[in-house]
């Protein structure tokens, strides 16, 4: 589903990602992990097209995200570590905004926006202004804009940084139940939520894969996965 | 992808980039400023003139439009990337150029409806007098014609930058050089090699023309040439992506 051939990311002199290569199969859920700075969120906007790599490749089912921008974006569903959204817009006129720009059929746009109200719990604070959203519901307003044309790729940039526990397991079962059927790639810094979510976890530091594996694979061969993040990033 | 779906994009971005116009109180201010200094000047000279001409009014337009134009642009671009909604923009399937169409679109419907609403002045003119409306006509279409070309530079200079204040005084410096360079104070100052060059970039010259309701197709290309430019060039940064 994703490939991620050498890619590498260079700023100035500075090499933020080096070589990297890894794949994502379908309906997996992938743990993205690594110390700040390691390179998880560049990698996240390099497949999403926001960034250009300064080499390496990415496809996305076969399609080159150099190449076939615009039909990649359309498979992946985004939700950066900023949660940026339109402060001025209500809720409601946001998320209709991202049906429509996401291509929804009108007929389609009603039932779609009531569906991910509810499955992201918005019907609280669904006229309200989105700059009067507690930090809780602006994640969630994140997270309805990612799923809303219901992408195959859902690609979550530390989704759940500063969430009372309540939320970040609302937020982690909602991940579940998404990555079912859906490619979900997760960047975290909570370590048990990996445990509790995640297929498959790759580790990286200074722009390299220093360790990857399923979870249990990891608390195996290191004890548990602090002691494993502690001693691949070190 | 089709005709009709790439324009419905722009049309769906530009419907959003009005919406924020009207969600914040910055569009009634800018419209009740630039009706009531507008209104101001021009009935200020009008009754001492004693004149039923609108030319006086069609002279003011291209200074009141210097500040208001970079106020109308300095945040489309600035804003975004302030506040990082332009990862979020620019990683939804919409290209480039749709977004800096309907960006600049949005910014010359909101100047084309301001303006609109100072028809009163030549109404009552109209009503007072005996009115030409050639020159009325030609007056409007060049105020358009320039204020587009004072947004498109200002929404490029906007792209810049993520702060609005100097996306706003910059894109003040920017239009207030490209109306000067052919005016004529400046041209009698410059080398004489230069100065049909000059009066041919500078935007006040080629406005001249048509708000005394003379429409050249020529000034009607140069605008739209100065426009595109712009554009395309607030095409190229958005592009590369160089901030970080």
């Amino acid at each position: 589903m994703i490939e991620i051939k050498n890619l590498t990311k260079k700023f100035g002199q500075n090499l933020v990602l080096d070589n990297l290569s890894f794949s994502v199969a379908k309906g997996e859920i992938l743990g993205f992990l690594g110390p700040n700075g390691a390179g998880k969120t560049t990698t996240m906007k390099i497949i999403t097209s926001f960034w250009p790599a300064t080499s390496g490749q990415i496809l996305i089912d076969g399609l080159d995200t150099a190449v076939n921008s615009l039909a990649t974006r359309r498979k992946i569903g985004y939700l950066p570590e900023t949660v940026p959204l339109y402060e001025d817009m209500r809720v409601f006129e946001y998320l209709k905004f991202v049906a429509e720009i996401r291509g929804l059929e009108k007929f389609k746009i009603m039932p779609r926006l009531k569906e991910v109200v509810s499955l992201c719990g918005l019907s609280k604070v669904w006229r309200r202004p989105i700059d009067e959203l507690s930090k809780g519901f602006r994640q969630r307003v994140g997270l309805a804009q990612a799923i809303m044309h219901e992408p195959d790729i859902l690609i979550l940039d530390e989704p759940t940084t500063g969430l009372d526990p309540n939320q970040i397991v609302e937020i982690r079962d909602l991940i579940k139940t998404i990555g079912r059927e859906k490619t979900v790639i997760f960047s975290t810094h909570i370590l048990s939520e990996v445990s509790a979510t995640c297929n498959r976890v790759i580790i990286i530091n200074n722009g390299k894969i220093v360790g990857q594996g399923s979870p249990a694979e990891l608390e195996k061969q290191y004890g548990n996965l602090e002691q494993a993040f502690r001693e691949l990033t070190k | 992808m089709n005709k009709l779906q790439y324009l419905k994009i722009i049309y769906i971005l530009f419907k959003k980039e009005l919406m924020s116009y009207f969600n914040s109180p910055i569009a009634y201010i800018f419209i009740g400023v630039f009706l009531i200094v507008g209104n101001w000047l021009f009935f200020n000279a009008f009754f001492l003139i004693g004149q039923a001409s609108v030319r006086n009014y069609f002279s003011l337009l291209p200074w009141i439009f210097l500040f208001l134009s970079p106020a109308i642009t300095m945040r489309l671009w600035a804003e975004e990337k302030k506040s990082g909604t332009i990862e979020f923009l620019l990683t939804l399937p919409v290209t480039d150029w749709q977004v800096v169409l309907a960006k600049f679109f949005s910014a010359l419907a909101f100047l084309f409806f301001s303006l609109l609403l100072s028809i009163s002045i030549p109404f009552s003119v109209a009503w007072l007098g005996n009115l030409d409306m050639g020159p009325v006509i030609g007056g409007y279409l060049g105020a358009l014609f320039l204020g587009g070309s004072y947004l498109a530079l200002g929404l490029f200079i906007s792209s810049l930058t993520k702060n609005q204040i100097i996306a706003f005084i910059l894109g003040l410096v920017a239009c207030f050089t490209a109306f000067i360079i052919g005016a004529d104070f400046v041209l009698a100052g410059a080398p004489a090699a230069l100065a049909p060059l000059m009066k041919f970039i500078g935007l006040g010259s080629h406005f001249n023309n048509i708000a005394r309701g003379v429409i050249d197709t020529k000034d009607i290309i140069y605008y739209l040439s100065f426009i595109f430019l712009f554009l395309w060039l607030n095409v190229r940064v958005i592009e590369k992506r160089s901030w970080k």
